[in-house]
């Protein structure tokens, strides 16, 4: 039983309470650093860069990754940038205007203490990029560069061309590799963590499966980190990783953790469409886009013509009209819905007509004139420079656009369509990164705290890289001051071997069943089960379905799966069939969350809760008919789910969202 | 389309591996070299069989773990990675080789999988800028020319697929070391340790057993990320330099 929700919140103005915090926290002496263990579960943003910086303080440190090298993972794709709160450019950046431009993306469903730290830390991050030798795209006087992105009026992302995601993450990599190197950071690709393990109520381990021979291992230490991501595959198609996966939190949740507003997902506006029903992910192109791209779609219900022949008094640039303030750079959410509501209507493009027109041609013609400088040029000269010119600021993304659809951004419009691409919510923590279970830290995307119900872009890499650099370095001593160094219980205790004897059963039923459906198949019907009956618009008709259907489809999966192969070798579909099987039981939970948040707000979209043609924010200006309506007086809180028993329904506890700075207003983008 | 493959099969890193024919049939165009092999797994999976393994990851052309040689080319006739070839490149009635990379350097696993851990010790060696967390001042206190800037972004750009290797007939890794040596070198954060670096990353590559460039070209060629050789010729002078100037005792 869960008592009291303690978030930890320091107190003193909200400008010092993380100063304040530091120097307020246990410190471990650096000659008793080196007597703890941690174990640090994925390799991204958050966990290479938490696991380096534990073992540069002193700390013997773990790392696992399910990949076969610890640069493989997710964050590698990210694409267009991270928030810095510099104001380089002048424009009247501050870490304050960060912070709340952050709250306010996230619909005022954020710890408004989490987010100022964050937006404190994010000028360290980029200077520590910086000294690790990421290559940031700089200006010709040499400096830093910066580009604009959704939900900001000001240019504070930071970008390496369209792969900041990889640079950022080779540059932990790099760090993470000098500690391995130096003895100091064991590292185990390939190692899958399928069990935590828990011993007089405090994270004291995990059970890990060795993906190449099978073998199952537990691992001891004094605290554990999970910087596992996101769950977005639930849903099957999402632009994560085909190994991205729920199941290290979900095991936490089970073992009490609590897991926070799980219905808070995210939808990117502008992915590549689905092409057919092999398709296997989906492909984002990237927010940075939109600084030069526009979002159109056809004025007329059905208008086939192809997009050059639709002249610009039939066309409707939707967001430009919807949201003049920000135009195509709207937050994502609001971006999402009002693509899907065009292409409800019957105005899509594309095979299917689900997707909606990414269009640069304004955008290489105002390059082009600018490089022109002035002289008159021919038209056809004057697309060529403005050509180049996107070329270099957005030039691998136009040649996946490419190598996927084989048609040119270049020549025609891009077709986009809305797709899974983030997960706000994640297990609980406190303001130490500590979830409810003493000794378990959860960073990265893994963790609900920092996003509210909606991520602004460019702030992912933001908050892994501050969890882990600054974050967790700083806060993970308060834990383990309280815990004896060199007293953690040994791998032979009885909750580690009943925790392998769990795991290896769970496998052998996997593989026991010998049914007639793959695992993708039962993947796939969950996953669009979920889109539709729990994604873009949700209702309670529509999740009471989702809650009923879901069951149905998980019983059947034990009953009729075909896991082919042994447990004692490297075998892709048992890996898949234990994610799978944890994605059954976390969709119910996700639903659940829906159904209970009887509000609208940021990604969580309810159609019984949203702004009508006669509401006074829409007849004054500030939303559009159709925009999310929250309720403050009754959801301004986070959810925290506890898990009971595997046939309980889980409990709904709550942490109130106390705002001392920021005041909860209308959302409006206009 | 309907294609004949021909894939390596290998149970584990310590048996013997051959070519095993498999059918394709009723391939969409549109997909992916990947989801081709996903349909052809699903098949097999009904069949009762197991089905083929190999390594992917994010199916969009970054993360480096797909790791296909198809016809004998590392990535096949893609553009960048094997996740990224699209089946439409093929005839229908085509027969295609899949195999894993070959080089000494990256034993076989299982089937298509290799073991690439070769390259992670390299990096280990040396690939950094020894930098705590915390000690880093303001990011525009070093002003780094654009020129710099962009050319470290572009050996930066590796994403540590091996391709390099499997395509190269000595089994050279000199592309992807070059790679990162230029990165760190064109940069003034790289400049305390740049001696050092080359050096133990050298090493390293030597002592995993990669063969040395020879001036094939190949591993170019092949490359996803578009890695110049010309980061190769770095290479060998930032080794010769920092070789000669530790011989001597200098800085």
């Amino acid at each position: 039983m869960i008592g009291r929700i303690d978030s930890k919140i320091p107190s003193g103005p909200l400008e010092s309470k993380w100063e304040n915090h530091k120097f307020e926290s246990k410190l471990i002496n650096p000659s008793n650093k080196r007597k703890y263990s941690v174990l640090v579960v994925g390799s991204g943003l958050a966990g290479a860069s938490a696991a380096a910086t534990l073992a540069e303080l002193g700390y013997q440190v773990k790392c696992f990754c399910y990949q076969d090298s610890p640069r493989r993972a997710h964050s590698i794709a990210a694409q267009g940038g991270i928030n810095g709160a510099k104001n380089y450019q002048g424009d009247g950046d501050s870490v304050h205007r960060l912070f709340y431009d952050t709250v306010k993306g996230g619909d005022f469903r954020s710890r408004e203490a989490n987010v100022h730290r964050l937006a404190e830390v994010s000028v360290n991050i980029i200077d520590q990029c910086v000294a690790l030798g990421v290559p940031f795209a700089r200006e010709y006087g040499g400096l830093l560069a910066n580009r604009s992105f959704g939900g900001a009026q000001v240019s504070r992302t930071f970008y390496a061309r369209g792969q900041t995601g990889q640079q950022l993450l080779l540059g932990a990599y790099s760090s993470l590799n000098r500690m391995i190197g130096a003895g100091s950071v064991q590292m185990f690709p390939r190692s899958e963590m399928l069990e935590l393990v828990v011993v007089d109520g405090h994270a004291k381990g995990i059970v890990v499966r060795d993906m190449v021979t099978g073998q199952i291992s537990s691992y001891s230490a004094d605290a554990v980190v999970l910087a596992t991501g996101g769950y977005g595959n639930a849903f099957y198609l999402s632009t994560m990783a085909k190994g991205c996966n729920v199941t290290a939190a979900y095991r936490a949740y089970k073992k009490g953790a609590l897991f926070s507003n799980p219905c808070f997902t995210q939808i990117h506006p502008t992915c590549i469409p689905v092409a057919g029903s092999y398709q296997s992910k989906l492909t984002l192109m990237s927010e940075s886009l939109r600084n030069d791209g526009r979002c159109w779609v056809p004025k007329k219900k059905g208008d086939t013509r192809k997009a050059h022949e639709i002249p610009e008094d039939d066309r409707d640039y939707y967001l430009e009209r919807m949201y003049p303030a920000f135009g195509n750079l709207a937050p994502r959410d609001v971006s999402s819905r009002a693509a899907k509501a065009a292409c409800d209507e019957g105005r899509g493009v594309g095979p299917g007509g689900f997707g909606t027109y990414l269009d640069f041609h304004d955008a290489i013609l105002r390059y082009g004139r600018v490089a022109a400088g002035g002289a008159s040029l021919p038209e056809s000269e004057m697309v060529a420079r403005g050509k180049e010119k996107v070329k270099a600021l957005y030039g691998n993304l136009f040649d996946m656009y490419h190598q996927i659809t084989a048609e040119s951004g270049y020549e025609q419009p891009m077709r986009v369509y809305p797709a899974v691409h983030y997960t706000m919510g994640g297990l609980w923590v406190d303001y130490n990164l500590m979830s409810n279970i003493p000794g378990l830290f959860v960073l990265g995307e893994a963790n609900f705290s920092d996003h509210g119900a909606n991520r602004l872009g460019a702030s992912a890499l933001m908050q892994g890289l501050a969890d882990g650099y600054f974050v967790l370095p700083a806060t993970i001593g308060n834990y383990l001051g309280t815990v004896a160094p060199d007293k953690r219980p040994k791998t032979d205790h009885a909750e580690f071997r009943a925790a392998e004897e769990a795991t290896k059963e769970r496998t052998q039923r996997l593989l026991a069943i010998k049914g007639k459906k793959t695992v993708d198949e039962f993947h796939r019907e969950l996953g669009l089960l979920l889109w539709d009956l729990c994604g873009m618009a949700r209702s309670e008709k529509s999740l009471t379905r989702a809650l009923s259907r879901i069951p149905t489809l998980r019983a059947e999966f034990w009953e009729n799966v075909n896991v082919p192969g042994s447990a004692d070798s490297l075998n892709v579909a048992l890996e898949k069939a234990g994610r799978v099987a944890d994605f059954l039981e976390f969709g119910e939970l996700m639903c659940l969350d829906a159904l209970e948040r009887r509000e609208s707000c940021g990604g969580h979209f309810r159609e019984e809760f949203q702004y009508t043609e006669k509401d006074p924010e829409v007849l004054s200006g500030k939303v559009c008919a159709g925009d999310v309506r929250r309720d403050d007086a009754n959801f301004c809180h986070v959810a925290c789910w506890e898990h009971v028993s595997d046939t309980a329904k889980p409990l709904r506890h709550t942490e109130p969202l106390l705002y001392e700075v920021v005041k909860p207003a209308v959302r409006s983008y206009r | 389309m309907n294609l004949k493959l021909k894939v390596w099969r290998q149970k584990n890193r310590n048996s013997e591996g051959r070519l095993v024919d498999i059918a394709a049939n009723g391939i969409p165009a549109e997909a992916s070299f990947l989801e081709m092999l996903d349909i052809v797994n699903d098949d097999l999976t009904r069949k009762g069989d197991e089905p083929i393994a190999f390594d992917h990851d994010c199916r969009e052309g970054i993360c480096g773990t797909c790791s296909l040689s198809i016809n004998g080319i590392p990535h096949g006739p893609s553009e960048t990675t094997t996740c990224q070839l699209y089946m439409r490149k093929f005839k229908d009635g085509d027969t295609i080789y899949i195999e894993p990379f070959r080089a000494k350097a990256f034993p076989v696993i299982r089937d298509l999988c290799v073991d690439r851990s070769s390259f992670d010790r390299i990096q280990q060696a040396g690939g950094f800028i020894t930098a705590r967390a915390g000690s880093a001042q303001d990011g525009n206190a070093i002003l780094i020319p654009k020129q710099n800037a962009d050319r470290a972004m572009e050996a930066a750009a590796c994403i540590g697929c091996g391709a390099c290797v499997g395509a190269c007939p000595n089994g050279s890794a000199m592309l992807f070391v070059g790679a990162k040596v230029t990165h760190l070198a064109e940069l003034p954060q790289g400049q305390p340790e740049r001696q050092r670096r080359v050096l133990s990353m050298v090493a390293q590559m030597d002592k995993e057993g990669f063969g040395n460039c020879s001036n094939y070209y190949e591993c170019e060629a092949v490359c996803p990320a578009e890695i110049p050789a010309t980061v190769i010729a770095k290479l060998n002078r930032e080794y010769a330099f920092a070789g000669a100037k530790d011989t001597v005792g200098v800085e």
